[in-house]
């Protein structure tokens, strides 16, 4: 609660805050505040296709008559899902990584460091890419694509605070007294690293939809009719500057979800610090 | 009786391919109730004596006995409770993110005394005994001051209700005042509770205010062994004597010690 207050109070992180809420409202309210709640198919509407914005089509309309707002709409729903299955499988693999290498040490912390230096050295869109291209592009695949290059910076990220946890002192104690490696690990040592990792669960919700949107960009993400912020750029991108609303509406919509997902991570590093 | 016994206790360590002897050949013993105090200068090898005591690492060679039976490398529960841990820095010695009834707890639960209801109670009885108020269990360790902090590390050792608990400058890192204060505790609870103390210091005026007797460790060897009042009053190494000068003057009686301390070396 304190760390709410110490949000709302910095104007930058509550318009992170503010933009966050609108981007999930959104996305869940999809099917019943869109405007054209069926867009989000193979809906074809020919006599109103490629309008500029207007009170009936507040951002246009796409190449097949579809409501563009209503597909950023249920684009955002993809955008959050994918962020948040990724964030989901990566953060506890990464955890228990760093947690494990960096509490043991020795040769326990050089065999899965080592492990987690592999998958680092490799370019994270080139690896998708890699992967895609062998497997379907479907949106399990980049799910699986993204979590697969995203688990190690948590796994460093929590490494780094359990090396320098692991001299401190209550942890010194509680191997005196003998607690477990388990207890020491996941009820000592975790709580300390919660912070960091709940701040960059933040900021990386708006990269995990960059990469997301890059990849249906490039055509090997989210497959139509499923409404995507990246593919919607990426078929619009061929009518600018004529159809502008094709391209800047979905690509407003991916800047304002990044920029708010950046702002309140930044705003919860500061109230979470100030808290500890 | 001798509660624990060192016998020709040696740790090498190795550090860049040299080979560094922290502690040379220890032996001494320690005695059921008394306070027995290690003294020596930071690198001495006192921290790396109560490491071994306590069972964080094992001894390079040579023997730790507890009770008559030589401590096992790993150490069965029992062992553990009986053997408990104060630390010199109150600040790094709780964790931030758990609170203080957690952290007096975890010796209660790892070692499976009691139910949930007599875990509670035996901390608020730990954090009265210290003169904590109860109420603090809940408090996370940061609304403590150092001092405050220092007496729940003492709970932490006590609340499993040890025979022998090693003190490791657990008065440095606080100021004079609460020093002393906690010295008082710290003697008040071995009456009460017929503890047995190994106090590592450098600080020689603590020396006196709590030891029976005390251990003088220079590079990782003993070199004077004794009732503290002999080897205040007479030390034989110039070790010693060199330790005792530096104490700061703080009374009367300090002056007149040095003078003659003075005065025999000149």
């Amino acid at each position: 609660m304190r760390a709410l207050r110490i949000i709302v109070r910095n104007p930058m992180s509550l318009l992170g805050l503010i933009l966050v809420g609108i981007v999930v409202l959104s996305a869940l309210l999809a099917p019943w505040i869109a405007p054209y709640p069926d867009h989000n198919g193979a809906v074809v509407d020919f006599l109103n296709n490629n309008r500029a914005p207007s009170l009936k089509n507040l951002m246009g309309t796409d190449l097949v008559g579809r409501d563009i707002l209503s597909r950023i709409m249920y684009g955002y729903q993809i955008s959050l899902v994918l962020g948040v299955i990724v964030l989901a499988i990566a953060t506890p693999i990464g955890t228990l990584f760093g947690l494990i290498a960096g509490y043991r040490g020795g040769w326990v912390e050089i065999v899965l460091m080592r492990i987690v230096d592999i998958f680092l050295s490799i370019p994270p869109l080139v690896l998708a890419i890699a992967m895609m291209g062998v497997l379907e592009p479907t949106l399990t695949n980049a799910m699986l694509a993204v979590t697969l290059m995203w688990w190690p910076w948590y796994a460093r990220l929590v490494y780094s605070i359990a090396r320098g946890e692991r001299e401190e002192g209550y942890v010194v104690a509680a191997e005196v007294i003998g607690a477990s490696t388990w207890h020491i690990i996941f009820r000592e040592i975790l709580p300390n690293c919660l912070p960091a990792i709940i701040t960059k669960m933040t900021l990386d919700m708006g990269f995990v939809i960059i990469i997301a949107s890059s990849l249906s960009f490039l055509g090997l993400g989210v497959q139509p009719p499923t409404p995507d912020l990246g593919s919607m750029v990426a078929e619009g991108a061929r009518y600018l500057p004529d159809s502008w609303w094709l391209t800047v509406f979905p690509g407003l919509s991916i800047l304002v979800a990044v920029f708010g997902f950046n702002l309140l991570g930044d705003g919860l590093r500061e109230a979470l610090e100030v808290q500890s | 009786m001798t509660l624990l016994a060192l016998k020709n206790v040696t740790k090498t360590f190795r550090v860049n391919q040299r080979e560094v002897h922290a502690v040379r050949d220890v032996s001494f013993d320690v005695r059921e109730g008394e306070c027995l105090a290690i003294v020596g200068e930071s690198g001495s090898g006192k921290t790396t004596l109560a490491n071994m005591i306590l069972g964080l690492f094992g001894a390079t060679s040579g023997e730790i006995h507890f009770r008559d039976s030589a401590l096992p490398a790993r150490r069965p529960t029992e062992l553990r409770r009986q053997i408990q841990f104060v630390q010199q820095n109150p600040l790094s010695a709780l964790n931030a993110k758990r609170s203080v009834g957690a952290s007096v707890r975890l010796g209660l639960e790892t070692y499976r005394i009691g139910e949930r209801a007599a875990r509670k109670a035996a901390v608020e009885a730990a954090l009265e005994a210290v003169g904590l108020e109860p109420e603090l269990a809940r408090r996370p360790p940061g609304a403590l001051s150092g001092g405050q902090r220092q007496r729940v590390g003492i709970a932490r050792a006590l609340a499993v209700e040890p025979s022998l608990v090693v003190l490791d400058e657990p008065t440095s890192a606080l100021d004079v005042l609460v020093q002393a204060r906690v010295l008082r505790l710290l003697n008040e609870l071995r009456a009460a509770k017929k503890l047995t103390y190994v106090f590592i210091t450098h600080d020689l005026a603590v020396v006196r205010n709590i030891a029976d007797r005390c251990v003088v460790l220079k590079e990782g060897q003993i070199v004077e062994m004794g009732e503290t009042t002999a080897i205040f009053d007479d030390p034989q190494h110039d070790y010693t004597r060199n330790l005792i000068r530096a104490v700061p003057v703080v009374d009367q009686t300090e002056v007149q010690l040095r003078d003659k301390l003075g005065r025999a070396n000149d």
